[in-house]
This record gives structure tokens, C-alpha cells and sequence, in this order.
């Protein structure tokens, strides 16, 4: 590869700003089709109801109503998917109870989807939604884990006895158990992972469409991976072929996770389309957006950590509940599981380690990932049990990491990962150093002289991302294979079209692809486009989640153009009459070896079109695909330090200080990479000190508006260190690894081991997340007796 | 939004015609506290009669010993003024704290009191400097004014046109914001003025703006940080909400109050 | 239905529409100009910021009645044809956005930091920005295009 202005390395501006910032971006809901109605979803007011009956009479009545529709309506329908089958210890498959699109019989959260209203306006319909009269037979609700674990607790689905879905354990128990028995030390700890509302700024919306004249579906979403929309609204609750479906996904404007699911709106409006032969359209306002995008995290776990008597980690036992919500949404239940239970080797040399997980149904929004999905639940647990071992053993929290870490690869863990390469060392020895954690002690002397109580935390890290090797998914119980698709349209004149199967929306895949291909091609940057996001123009893909789109997606692009060069080669050696062995293919020329004789990649090109004088028997075009299937996860790793001041007076936390370093491999765009940084960690930062998601015990959301949900503002944060120590993955050509997620794994622990250490000197030695003043104050109050 | 008639008079007496000619009037100033419940459905007027047009109500002018601030002035323009700067600047620095930087470029000090929220900025400012609601019809002191959430002694066809503050020898606002909404969870505007020191908290009670007497009387003796430190006011009435619970709210006070005394520097 | 006339980046736009339409939605359904987002209803994101006569204001707490007779000026109005303004050039610039669904907002805000505050202070941009909500960037580029910007337009536009 080579360097160049605009090639790999370089921090290229974005093909995708321009559009973005002159108003012409082209999101779900700027599209209007001819003919549309809008559609309005009712939804359930309460969070647990038996539907008596539902009288329409009045909506059918209003002025512009087309139709309503209920779940009666759509009972012939599919049920709306889950994509993991998980077992639990005893072998037996979890309980997947059916998700009806429209609710039949029962409600089962405060937002499960009632009926559509179908009119000619927006306010029409939402007006008329106000008409439709719904008996609802108030049940009793389990609105958290507790309740839902409770002797005598309401039932979400008779089908799941004490409202479990499964209990799930990794690793070797009997291994871990015997670490525990002759241990020097074992400290204990347990953590709340607070429910989290993703909050992409652009709220959903989707716009069907039925042409009967073709049989064609088309439907526009706001999606993370229009092609798993299809597999999932096509094949298992629609029952349409793939070719009479398209899904669009156009600019979205973030998704965090909350975007990939396939949720029952998507189902109600194309079905709905069908039946009426006219577009139908619908917007999500904020305040639904609340109870219908699905929620994140939300776990209770309980940890103990045995270490010998210098501090080596011997045994790792982790038992945690989660929260699935009403209905399992499309990856909920791999994300408590797969995505969690092993990551806890972490960085270090635990031999024995042991997690098993609870995941219980509640009346709650359906839960499924959201940035790190599993991987910040963990990495929360394990960083806040080593700072606290570190204090109850008396040694350095920096020392008991370093002392532990894994030095050699490839590592196999107890917990089924094997990571193929790290230096933990250099990214802790690179943030001690940036954050200047040696100077610390100064700094607080100072905070505390202005009344202040000042603290540093840690967190040191892997994560498990590029996802995945299909075969390994498969074995674990996914239902979709996990690789990725990415097409190279070299055109006659020798401009070049991308495709991947991988969604951009805000990630700059139409920039860092670009990149890729223009440095492979040796073609100008502004000479390739990248194309996503339209299951017609697309050959297949799984999309963007996971922190996976360069490690698997950029492959794809990668082998494709590989494949491009290969027959580029073949048409060059019949041009230049040497044989294909010879022929040598750099920026963007064919040459024979050891010759000056060469020939362009456009001429080739255009040959490829032209075929005039044309190798025998090869096909003319210049245009190939390749499928990538990962052999492994990739492991992006690193430390993160953060500084935080505590106001005593008012338990205020302020963010001072944020260092990263991180090893995310290979670094296409720099720029583009600090921002998904940046972004992470104020989404982890987010959730350790402002996010909280709370139910009321009878299920409705008490935070349910951008009024009472702490989103992360500018001026509460503070400005970002970030810092690279770069080792390649060794099983993907880029060496790449993944970033998108990084920051919202490793800085919440980080931060709230900070407040614990600017509170120690108060009494305080335990924190849970979100620190929020008051959470904060009443700690201090406690521990000041 | 249910729809209403929208009239844009050009004079006080067209916008009192205007609120009088049908029952389910209200007046529009900025919009920032009404639009939003109306969005949500929670209040539905037949009409609404809006005050940009009226000449005359958006002005802010140095009285000597007071300051009075046209209804219109927008939060924007309070916080920019020389002269409220320069005479009360405790005002000045509240009007910059409300909200965001777009709410005051269009929320007005008319739309605040007459709303009356009980975590609103401007109540406290107002019985703080013991400032005087001006109406079309009246002057009404700011004690009087505010009477608990929501509620003013104004008359349905009454228009708010002015505010008129005394400008005090020294005064400060402290607040302790929600996290999420922003909206103050306590705030305590202390003003050492022309009857005597007057500290008034918003935001924390669920009646609304409330006087501190024992921290009057303790800074009058004393007027420092100390001397209201040792002042807790009762947890009973306050406001409870996910971010601020009754205790925390009422040690909130105690701390902004001693916070806006130090201020007053 | 009542008409509004108001002029929309140099060019006057009417519409009969209901008393109760908001800016935003005038700007959007009836205009076509969407560039203006909506990301929530209790006027706390900030991604429908526009100017009317000259000041930032939330479109979606604003009725178009209100900007009757106003000059209004949206994202789509700030650059001078394919040329971008110096604000929205320090976004690009700077990688102040991300998915871009908060960026017209956001731009729109800073400009009118920008015309009061030619050289605003980091913290300045913080505090100016909490009206706008962004969960992709972090904010950090965001601030830094800001000041930047702010500094490019030389101290107004």
C-alpha cells in the first residue's frame, strides 16, 4: 500500500460533509413518495393488559381516516424475530415467546404497538388515534429484575415460569471454584449496569410502499443493516421473497445500536402499504421514541475476584441478571451472553474464570445493543473489581493490572476468545504518561485547596468486536452468518463505484473506504464513491454494528479489489503481450517486471469494456465482489484514565481530564477514528456520571423525555486526550480492528473509579452508576453518618 | 396541537380586544412556556393573541433608583443590556442562565412571570429585588404576584407590560440547574435592596417562589455566607423527581443561598 | 387558511397554512427545505435551529405565524452556492459532524455565537452549545470547528 495525500493514514475530509452540512443530506423522513398517507402507531398507555376488545368505529369515522388496523388484523402475520438461540446450563433452548407486530390479547410494555391509524395527514392520524377505544384489562407489571424475580411476580409470558428466558453460564465452573478455595484474598463486589436510552438524534421513521404492478415492496428505514431488515421482514414475518422486498436505508443520522433491531413498525407499515397499494409513511416523535426504541444495558451482577498473596488473579466468579424487556428483540439475547460472558479474561492471565447470566422478561421496552453491547457491561464489572481489590489488598491500582496482564499471543482464555495480539503495557505506560498520572497527588492537593475533592481513575481493557466468524456464531446459536460483502465496479473510463454491505450513518465509511480503494487502485479519492444502504443495489450484507464494519466490511473491499488487480492483470499482460506472472500492478499501473513497458488501470479498463483486443475466454468488465468471513474477533484494547472533581457541598461530578490510549490496529482515516472515539467515550462518560433509565414500579417510564433523561451536553464534558499504540490484527489484511465502540467500553469504569478515589477521603467507598449529584451527595451523607 | 386563531395586533388595545372576543384566549409572548405544553396537548386556547406587534412593550430603561424591563425584552436582551448590567448585574447574569442560548433569544420576561413556573428563574429574581409586575391595568407587588405554581392574580384579559426592579446596592443569583431539563432544581437570588436584604429560592417547592426569613434576618445582622450556612429549610413541600428527591432539594437552597451571598461579593 | 409571507434565504416564500403549523414543519413540508430536522418534541435538541432576523431560534417552538414578515435563514441558505461558509467549511474541516442529522442546528447555533463572539473561549462554545444536542462527536471537534469558524467569519457574517 502506499501513501499518498488522500490513501490509507491519512486524515482525508469527508466525502459525506458536504451534503450533510448544506441541508442537503437525504434522511428517511425528508423522502415523500406520491400518494403517501401517513401512518400513526397507537401505543400501549399502560405496561401490562389483557386487550378486552378494541372499537375503531370512531377512527375508521374521522375526517381523512383510511384505515385502522389492529393486531386481529395482521394475525396471519409472522411473528417479529429474534436472530440468537440461547441455552441455558441444563441444555434446554431459552424461551422465545411470540412478539405479534400488533399486539394480540395482551399488551406487555408501556409502548407495545396497539393498532395503526392510516390518513391522509399526519395530524389526521394522530387524531384519529385518540378515537380508537382500547379495553385495557390492567395486570399487575414487572417493571425491573427484581420484580420480576419475586416470589409470586406477574407473568410476561406464561411460557416463561418466574419470567426467565434462560440461565446461561460460560467457562469452567469446577475450575474456578477450586481457584477460589486456596486464595490468599477474594474481594467482592456488586454493580448495577444502569438501563440506558440510546438516543440516536434522528428519530426512526420508515416509509413503505406496494407496487402492484410488479409485486414490490419497498420500504425506507432508518436502519443500521437494510439487508438483515429483509432476511428478517421477508423471511419470517412477511413471507415475501427477497426479490420483492427492498429495503432502503438512506442517511441515518446515528444508530448506536438502536437501529439495528427489526422492529415491529418496519412489519406494520410494509404490511400495511400491501394492503392499501399506497405509501404509507411514519415519523417516531421523541416522546415515543423513549418507550419504542429498545433500551440498553440494565444488569445486576454480583463478582468475586480470588488473587494469591502478591495480587495475581487466580479465579474470576461472575453471577448477573439482565433485563430483556418485554419481547426478545433481534440480538437481546446474545448481548447479556456472547458479548459478555466472555470478555472477562480481559487483559489478564486469570486462569479460571466463570460467568453465568439470568435473563429475565420484564414490562419493559425490549432491550437489545447498544455502543459496546455487552462488552461496557463486563469491562464496568472487572475494572470496578480489580480497583477494589487493589484497595483491599493495599497495592497499586496501576501495579495489580500490570502485574496481571497478558504478554503472550496468541492467548486463549478460559472464556472461549482467543486474541491473536496486544501490548497492554504500552497503552497503559502511553496513558500514565499523557494523563500524567504520576503528578496526580499535586493536582488534588490543589482541587482541595478550592474546596474540591479531586480523583483519578482507571481502566485497563480488551474488547472483543469485528464480529464474527460465522462458523463460531453459528455454534453458539446465531441464526445469520456474520461475514460481509463488499463489491469493486471499476468503470470504463476508470472511475470506481463501492459497494458494501455495511451501513455508514456517521461512521464515514463513503470517506474510509474511499480511502482504501483509491490507495489500492491508485486511483484519484475523488474518482471512487462508495455506495450503501440499498438492499437493491447491494449483493448482500449484514451491516454496521459491533465495531465491524472496516475489520469485516473494509476486507470484503479489500479482497475485492485484490480480485480487481487480478483480472486487471490478465487484460494488462495480453496488452502489454507478457505473461500474467510478470505483470507487476502499483499506483494504478500495470507493468511487466524488470521493463518499462506498462499500461494504466484506466486503459485496462476501458479495454475491460471494449474487449477489441481482449484475452481468450475471459469474461469482458471490470467488476468483482468478494464475501469476507473473519476468522476471529478482533481485539481492540487500551487504557483509559479519567479525572474527575467532586463539589461535597453539592456532589456534583465534573469531568476534568480524559486520556485514552488505545490500540484499535491499523488507522485508516486519524481523523475519523478521534472522532468515534470522542464520541464513545461521552457516551461512556454519559452513562457513568448523567443516563439513567427508570421505570416506575407499575412500568411506566419516569425518565421519559429529553426533560428528565440526562443526554451528555457540551459543557459537560471536557475536551478529549487521546493516544494511539498501534499493533495489527494478524488474521485481517488491513490489520485493522475497530474503534466505534472503544470509548463507551473503557472510560465508565475509569470514572467512577475516579469519583470512589475523590470520595475515599469523605468515607466513600462505593459508587453506582449514573454518579448524579444527588446520588453523590447522599453518599457522602451516609458515609459522614 | 388542537389549531386556534392566531391574531397579531398592533396595539395594546386591539390585543385586549383581541383576548376579550373569545373565552379560550391566551396571550402569546415568545412562545417558549406555552408552546411546548401545547405540543404535548396540555393546554388547547381557541385563540391566541400574540404581543410582538404591540409597539412599546420591549424596552428596557434606567429609572434612577429602579430599572423597568418592557414584558417583550427577550431573556437574550436582559442578559445583554448595559443598562441592566450595569445597574442590577445580578439580573443580567440570571436572564444569561435561563434556558439555552435559543430560549433567550426568544423567551420573554413578560412569557416568565405571567407563566409562573415554579422552576423558573425570573419569580425568584422578581420578590428577590421586590420588583413590581406592571400590567395594562395595574402594578402589582412581586409578593403578591406570585402565587404558587402556575398561579398569578392576573386576569384573564390582564397584559403584563412591564417589569420594574429597584436596583439594589448588591444582589446575586446562584442556581443549581436539573441536569436535564435545566430548569432550576434550587435557585437563590439574595438581594440587599431598598427594603432591606430579601432572599428568594425558585425551582425547589412546589409552591413556587418562596422567601427565606430566617436568612433574611440572619444577613441582616451579618450579611455573609456564614451566617445563612447554618439555615436549612424545611424538606416538607418541596418539589421530588427523579434527579432531586425533597432533602436533597431543601439542602440545595441552604447551599445556593450561601453561594449567592458570597457572589454578592 | 391564513397566509404567511416571510423571506426565506433572500427569497420570499408564502403559504397558506393552519395558525398552529410550525416554523419547522412550514419550512419543511410546505417549503421542501429539509435541511431543518426535528429530533424532539420539548425543545431541547436543538437540530431545527434557524435564524429569524438574524438570532438563532428553536423552529420547532416557534409558530410560522410568528415569523410572519421575518427574514429566515436555514442551513440551506448559509453557503454561497457550492461554496461553504466559513462555519460550515471549520465543520468540515474539523470533523465536527458525524451522522449529520444534528449538524444544521448546530451550525446554525454557532454561527450566531459567532456574530456575537468573533473569538469565543472553549468554554464559551460549551455553555453557548447547550442547546444542541449531537450523541455522535462527543462535542470535542464540534467546539474546536466552532472557534474556528467563529474566527474565519472575522467576527460576523
Amino acid at each position: 500500500m502506499s501513501a499518498n495525500g488522500s490513501g490509507i493514514g491519512a486524515s482525508v475530509k469527508r466525502k459525506e460533509d458536504q451534503r450533510f452540512l448544506t441541508g442537503r443530506g437525504r434522511y428517511t423522513d425528508d423522502i415523500n413518495l406520491p400518494g403517501q398517507l401517513y401512518g400513526y402507531i397507537l401505543r400501549s398507555p399502560v405496561a401490562h393488559a389483557n386487550i378486552g376488545g378494541i372499537d375503531t368505529s370512531a377512527a375508521m369515522a374521522a375526517p381523512g381516516v383510511h384505515a385502522v388496523f389492529t393486531g386481529k388484523d395482521m394475525e396471519g402475520v409472522g411473528s417479529i424475530p429474534t436472530g440468537w438461540l440461547i441455552h441455558s446450563k441444563d441444555g434446554s433452548p431459552m424461551v422465545e415467546p411470540p412478539h405479534p407486530a400488533l399486539a394480540i390479547g395482551k399488551v406487555r410494555y408501556a409502548g407495545d404497538c396497539v393498532a395503526i391509524v392510516v390518513a391522509e395527514t399526519k395530524r389526521q392520524a394522530k387524531a384519529a388515534a385518540n378515537l380508537v377505544d382500547v379495553d385495557y384489562q390492567e395486570l399487575p407489571a414487572v417493571a425491573s429484575i427484581e420484580a420480576a424475580e419475586a416470589d409470586g411476580a406477574a407473568q410476561v409470558f406464561d411460557e416463561a415460569p418466574g419470567n426467565v428466558c434462560y440461565d446461561w453460564e460460560v467457562g469452567d465452573k469446577g475450575a474456578t471454584d477450586a481457584a477460589f478455595e486456596g486464595a490468599a484474598h477474594v474481594v467482592s463486589i456488586d454493580v448495577v449496569n444502569n438501563r440506558l436510552v440510546p438516543n440516536a438524534i434522528e428519530p426512526r421513521a420508515a416509509i413503505a410502499n406496494f407496487d402492484p404492478a410488479t409485486d414490490e415492496y419497498t420500504l425506507y428505514t432508518t436502519s443500521q443493516n437494510p439487508h438483515l431488515i429483509r432476511l428478517l421482514l421477508g423471511a419470517f414475518v412477511l413471507g415475501l421473497p427477497e426479490h420483492k422486498l427492498r429495503i432502503i436505508a438512506p442517511d441515518v443520522g446515528g444508530g448506536f445500536g438502536s437501529k439495528i433491531p427489526h422492529y415491529a413498525e418496519e412489519a406494520i407499515l410494509t404490511w400495511t402499504a400491501g394492503q392499501l397499494g399506497r405509501p404509507v409513511k411514519w415519523t417516531c416523535e421523541r416522546i415515543d421514541a423513549f418507550k419504542s426504541d429498545t433500551h440498553g444495558r440494565d444488569h445486576i451482577s454480583t463478582a468475586k475476584l480470588a488473587l494469591d498473596a502478591d495480587g495475581k488473579f487466580l479465579g474470576l466468579h461472575v453471577s448477573t441478571k439482565a433485563n430483556l424487556g418485554a419481547y426478545l428483540s433481534t440480538f437481546a439475547t446474545c448481548v447479556p451472553t456472547y458479548l459478555y460472558g466472555i470478555l472477562f479474561a480481559g487483559p489478564y492471565t486469570t486462569p479460571a474464570v466463570y460467568c453465568e447470566v439470568k435473563s429475565f422478561f420484564t414490562n419493559t421496552v425490549p432491550v437489545d445493543a447498544l455502543r459496546g453491547a455487552g462488552r461496557p457491561e463486563a469491562t464496568y464489572l472487572l475494572e470496578r473489581l480489580v480497583d477494589k481489590a487493589a484497595v483491599e489488598l493495599g497495592m497499586d491500582r496501576v501495579e495489580i493490572r500490570r502485574q496481571n496482564f497478558i504478554r503472550e499471543f496468541p492467548y486463549q482464555t478460559p472464556v472461549a476468545l482467543q486474541y491473536d495480539q496486544g501490548d497492554y503495557d504500552a497503552t497503559l505506560d502511553l496513558a500514565l504518561d499523557a494523563s500524567d498520572w504520576a503528578g496526580f497527588e499535586a493536582r488534588r492537593a490543589e482541587a482541595a485547596a478550592r474546596g474540591k475533592c479531586r480523583g483519578i481513575g482507571i481502566s485497563t481493557f480488551i474488547e472483543a468486536c469485528g464480529i464474527a466468524p460465522s462458523a463460531v456464531v453459528g455454534s453458539l446459536g446465531a441464526r445469520a452468518g456474520l461475514y460481509e460483502s463488499g463489491s469493486v465496479r471499476v468503470h470504463p473510463t476508470g472511475s470506481v463505484s463501492v459497494f458494501t454491505g455495511t451501513h455508514s450513518h456517521g461512521q464515514g465509511h463513503e470517506t474510509t473506504f474511499a480511502q482504501i480503494v483509491s490507495d489500492m487502485l491508485g486511483v484519484d479519492f475523488a474518482a471512487v464513491d462508495v455506495v450503501h444502504g440499498d438492499s437493491a443495489k447491494i449483493p448482500f450484507g449484514m451491516g454496521t454494528y459491533g465495531s465491524r464494519s472496516l475489520a469485516v466490511g473494509g476486507t470484503a473491499i479489500y479482497l475485492a479489489v485484490e480480485k480487481v488487480i487480478e483480472k486487471g492483470k490478465k487484460i494488462a499482460a495480453h496488452l502489454l503481450e507478457a505473461s500474467v506472472e510478470d505483470i507487476e500492478f502499483e499506483n494504478g499501473s500495470f507493468t511487466v517486471a524488470g521493463t518499462d513497458r506498462s499500461t494504466s488501470l484506466g486503459d485496462v479498463a476501458l479495454t475491460a469494456y471494449v474487449p477489441h483486443n481482449y484475452p481468450e475466454g475471459l469474461e469482458p468488465g471490470l467488476e468483482e465482489t468478494a464475501f469476507y468471513d473473519p476468522l476471529n474477533f478482533t481485539f481492540p484494547a487500551g487504557t483509559h484514565v479519567a479525572e474527575v472533581e467532586v463539589d461535597p457541598e453539592t456532589g456534583e461530578v465534573d469531568v476534568v481530564a480524559v486520556t485514552g490510549a488505545d490500540d484499535v490496529g491499523r488507522i485508516i482515516n486519524p481523523m475519523i477514528v478521534a472522532g468515534q472515539l470522542h464520541g464513545g467515550l461521552a457516551h461512556g462518560i454519559g452513562q457513568a456520571l448523567l443516563e439513567d433509565c427508570i421505570y416506575q414500579d407499575d412500568g411506566q417510564l419516569a425518565t421519559g423525555s429529553y426533560l428528565d433523561y440526562t443526554m451528555p451536553r457540551a459543557a459537560d464534558l471536557p475536551s478529549f486526550n487521546i493516544n494511539h499504540n498501534t499493533t495489527l490484527c494478524t488474521h485481517n489484511p488491513l490489520g485493522a480492528k475497530g474503534v466505534g465502540e472503544v470509548g463507551s467500553i473503557g472510560i465508565p469504569p475509569a470514572v467512577i473509579n475516579a469519583v470512589i478515589d475523590a470520595l475515599r477521603p469523605l468515607g466513600v467507598n462505593d459508587m453506582t452508576m449514573p454518579a448524579t449529584s444527588q446520588r453523590v451527595w447522599q453518599a457522602i451523607q451516609q458515609a459522614q453518618g | 396541537m388542537n389549531d386556534f386563531t392566531y391574531h397579531a395586533p398592533t396595539s395594546l388595545d386591539e390585543a385586549l380586544a383581541a383576548l376579550r372576543g373569545a373565552e379560550g384566549a391566551k396571550l402569546i409572548a415568545g412562545g417558549h412556556s406555552l408552546l411546548p405544553v401545547m405540543k404535548l396537548n396540555l393546554a388547547a386556547p381557541s385563540d391566541l393573541v400574540s404581543l410582538a406587534g404591540v409597539p412599546g412593550l420591549a424596552d428596557i430603561s434606567d429609572d434612577g433608583d429602579s430599572v423597568t424591563v418592557g414584558a417583550m425584552c427577550t431573556h437574550a436582551q436582559v442578559a445583554g443590556s448595559a443598562t441592566v448590567q450595569g445597574r442590577i448585574p445580578a439580573l443580567a447574569a440570571m436572564a444569561d442562565g435561563i434556558g439555552d442560548a435559543q430560549v433567550r433569544n426568544a423567551g420573554t420576561i413578560g412569557g416568565s412571570v405571567a407563566h409562573n413556573d415554579p422552576a423558573a428563574d425570573y419569580p425568584a429574581a422578581c420578590v428577590a429585588l421586590g420588583a413590581t409586575i406592571v400590567t395594562d391595568r395595574r402594578e402589582i407587588g412581586a409578593d403578591d404576584f406570585f402565587q404558587g405554581m402556575f398561579m398569578t392574580p392576573l386576569a384573564g384579559d390582564e397584559v403584563v407590560t412591564a417589569v420594574r426592579f429597584p436596583v439594589p446596592s448588591r444582589a446575586a443569583y446562584a442556581k443549581f440547574a436539573n441536569p436535564a431539563s435545566k430548569y432550576a432544581v434550587a435557585g437563590v437570588m439574595v438581594a440587599d435592596g431598598p427594603d432591606g436584604v430579601r432572599v428568594a429560592v425558585t425551582g425547589a417547592s412546589g409552591d413556587g417562589v418562596f422567601r427565606v426569613g430566617e436568612m433574611e434576618a440572619a444577613l441582616a445582622g451579618s450579611f455573609s455566607a456564614d451566617a445563612v450556612a447554618g439555615i436549612s429549610v424545611s424538606s416538607d413541600g418541596m418539589l421530588s423527581d427523579t434527579a432531586a428527591g425533597a432533602d436533597y432539594r431543601a439542602h440545595l437552597v441552604t447551599v445556593m443561598a450561601k453561594r449567592a451571598v458570597e457572589a454578592c461579593g | 387558511m391564513p397566509t404567511v409571507t416571510m423571506t426565506v434565504n433572500g427569497m420570499e416564500r408564502s403559504g397558506n397554512v393552519e395558525d398552529r403549523t410550525l416554523l419547522v414543519d412550514f419550512l419543511r413540508e410546505h417549503l421542501g427545505l429539509t435541511g431543518t430536522h426535528v429530533g424532539c418534541d420539548t425543545s431541547q435538541c436543538g437540530a431545527c435551529v434557524v435564524h429569524v432576523n438574524g438570532t438563532s431560534v428553536k423552529s420547532c417552538t416557534c409558530l410560522a405565524a410568528q415569523a410572519d414578515g421575518a427574514e429566515v435563514t436555514t442551513i440551506e441558505g448559509l453557503a454561497n452556492g457550492t461554496e461553504l461558509h466559513p462555519m460550515q467549511e471549520a465543520f468540515r474541516e474539523h470533523h465536527g459532524l458525524q451522522c449529520g442529522f444534528c449538524t444544521p442546528g448546530m451550525v446554525m447555533s454557532a454561527v450566531d455565537l459567532a456574530n456575537r463572539n468573533p473569538d469565543p473561549s472553549e468554554h464559551e462554545v460549551r455553555e453557548w452549545l447547550e442547546g444542541n444536542l449531537c450523541r455522535c462527536t462527543g462535542y470535542h471537534n464540534i467546539v474546536e470547528a466552532v472557534r474556528a469558524g467563529a474566527q474565519a467569519m472575522g467576527g460576523g457574517s
